[in-house]
C-alpha cells in the first residue's frame, strides 16, 4: 500500500462524512415532520380518555408490519402515519450505512466495503421482521 | 415530579393533558441527557415506569426509537467537527449490530422484572463512571498493532491548526467489549453510549473526542438493528413514541448546544445522583414484581 491512495482515501473520507451528516440530519427532520402531522392529527381526533398503558397488549396488529403500516397510512389513519415516520427514521441510520459502502466502493477500499456489506446483511436481517 | 405524574395515571386523562405531560419529561430527559453525556435512554425508561406507570416493554420500544432519533441529529454537528472515525465505527458496528440482534432475542425470553435489574444495573455503572475522572489525553501507543494497521485503523484530529496522528490498539478486545454494548442496547433500548466510549477510549486507547463522536455515529446504527424486531413484537406503540422521540429530540437539540458553551459539572455529578436513586428505584421494583 503506497501513500498516494491513503491521502486520496481521507480526502474522501472528509467529503464522505459531510454527506453522511447530511444523510443523518435529513432523515431526522424528514422522520420528526411526518411523526409531528400524525401526532398533531390524533391529538385533534382524540377527544377521549388516554387508556393505560399498564399492561402489555402490544401495539396493534397491522402497526406491526411495512405493509400494515403502509396501507392504513395511505388511508390517512393519524397512528399509522406517526409508525410511517418512526420507520423512516430507523431507516435513517441504514441509509446511512449504505451510503457509506457507496463511498467504500469509490475508494476502491475492498476490506470495508465488505465490513459495511456485513453490517447491512445483520440489518436486512433485523429489519426483514417487518416484512410480513 | 414523579408523584404527580403518578397522580396523573390513577385518575382518567385526556389523551392531550397525557402526550403533553409525556413530551414535557422527554424534552428534560434529552436536554440532561445530552447535557451531561449520559444520554436521554438512562431516564426515558424509569421516567415511563415509575412516573407514568407505562408497561417496561412499551418504554423499551419509545426510548429505542428516542436513541436513533438523539444520535442521528447530533452525528451533523459532530460530523463538522471532523473527529468521526468511520472505517473504526463500521468496523465495530459489526459487533454492536449482531449483538443487538441477540439483546433483541433475549429481551424476548427473559422476565421483564429480570430486564429491569439488569436496566438499572447498567445505569448504575454509568452514572457511577461519570464521577471518576475525566480520562487523560490518550498517550498514543508507540507502534500500532499488527491487526489495527493491518484494519487501517489510523486517523488524523484536528488540534488547533494542526492535524495529529492516531491509533488504534487492542483491537480484539475493543470489539468483545462492543458486542457486549449491543446487546445491552438491543436488550433494554438504550444506546450504551457510556460502554463504547469506555471500548474505544480506554481500550482502543483513541482520543477521547474521536471515541465520543464515532460512538454517537454508531449508537444510530446499533439501535436500528433491533428496532425492526421490536416494532413487529408491537413494542412500538405510536402514541407513546411519538410525544417521547420528539421531547427528547428537541431537549437534546438544545441540551448539545448549550454543553458547547458551558461546562457543568456540578449538575453532571447532581444528575448522575439522580440516575443512581433511579437505578434503585428500578432495580428494587424489577426484583419485587413490580416491573
Amino acid at each position: 500500500m503506497t501513500d498516494e491512495p491513503t491521502t486520496k482515501g481521507a480526502i474522501m473520507d472528509v467529503r464522505l462524512e459531510h454527506v453522511l451528516g447530511r444523510i443523518l440530519q435529513g432523515g431526522v427532520f424528514i422522520a420528526a415532520a411526518i411523526t409531528a402531522v400524525g401526532g398533531i392529527m390524533v391529538l385533534s381526533a382524540h377527544g377521549g380518555w388516554q387508556e393505560s398503558h399498564a399492561t402489555f397488549a402490544g401495539s396493534d396488529q397491522t402497526l406491526r408490519s411495512l405493509s400494515g403500516i403502509l396501507h392504513a397510512a395511505a388511508s390517512l389513519n393519524p397512528v399509522a402515519i406517526i409508525q410511517t415516520g418512526l420507520l423512516v427514521l430507523i431507516l435513517t441510520p441504514v441509509l446511512r450505512v449504505a451510503a457509506s459502502l457507496l463511498g467504500f466502493v469509490i475508494e476502491r477500499d475492498w476490506l470495508y466495503v465488505l465490513c459495511t456489506l456485513a453490517v447491512l446483511t445483520v440489518l436486512a436481517y433485523g429489519l426483514a421482521s417487518v416484512l410480513r | 415530579m414523579l408523584d404527580f405524574s403518578c397522580e396523573v395515571i390513577r385518575n382518567p386523562v385526556s389523551y392531550a393533558l397525557f402526550s403533553l405531560l409525556l413530551f414535557a419529561g422527554s424534552v428534560v430527559a434529552g436536554f440532561l441527557g445530552a447535557l451531561t453525556g449520559l444520554g436521554g435512554g438512562v431516564v426515558i425508561i424509569p421516567l415511563l415506569t415509575l412516573g407514568f406507570g407505562i408497561d417496561i416493554r412499551y418504554a423499551i420500544g419509545a426510548s429505542l426509537i428516542s436513541v436513533i432519533a438523539t444520535s442521528s441529529g447530533a452525528a451533523a454537528a459532530y460530523v463538522r467537527e471532523g473527529f468521526t472515525n468511520i472505517r473504526i465505527g463500521m468496523f465495530l458496528e459489526v459487533a454492536t449490530t449482531v449483538g443487538a440482534l441477540c439483546g433483541a432475542a433475549i429481551a424476548g425470553i427473559i422476565p421483564t422484572g429480570l430486564i429491569a435489574v439488569i436496566f438499572a444495573v447498567v445505569i448504575g455503572f454509568s452514572a457511577l463512571q461519570s464521577f471518576s475522572p475525566p480520562s487523560l489525553p490518550a498517550t498514543i501507543p508507540p507502534r500500532q498493532s499488527r491487526f489495527s494497521a493491518m484494519l487501517r485503523m489510523n486517523g488524523t484530529y484536528p488540534v488547533g491548526n494542526t492535524h495529529e496522528t492516531y491509533f488504534a490498539t487492542r483491537v480484539g478486545p475493543g470489539f468483545l467489549l462492543m458486542s457486549v454494548a449491543g446487546v445491552l442496547s438491543g436488550l433494554l433500548g438504550i444506546g450504551s453510549g457510556a460502554l463504547k466510549v469506555i471500548a474505544m477510549d480506554r481500550l482502543m486507547r483513541l482520543p477521547f473526542k474521536v471515541s465520543t463522536t464515532t460512538s454517537n455515529f454508531m449508537i444510530g446504527v446499533t439501535a436500528a438493528a433491533s428496532a425492526g424486531i421490536y416494532l413487529s413484537r408491537g413494542y412500538i406503540e405510536p402514541t407513546l413514541a411519538m410525544p417521547v422521540m420528539l421531547g427528547v429530540l428537541a431537549g437534546s437539540l438544545v441540551g448539545s448546544r448549550v454543553l458547547a458553551i458551558a461546562h457543568t459539572p456540578v449538575l453532571r455529578r447532581v444528575f448522575a445522583v439522580v440516575v443512581l436513586l433511579l437505578a434503585v428505584e428500578m432495580a428494587f421494583n424489577g426484583l419485587t414484581g413490580r416491573l
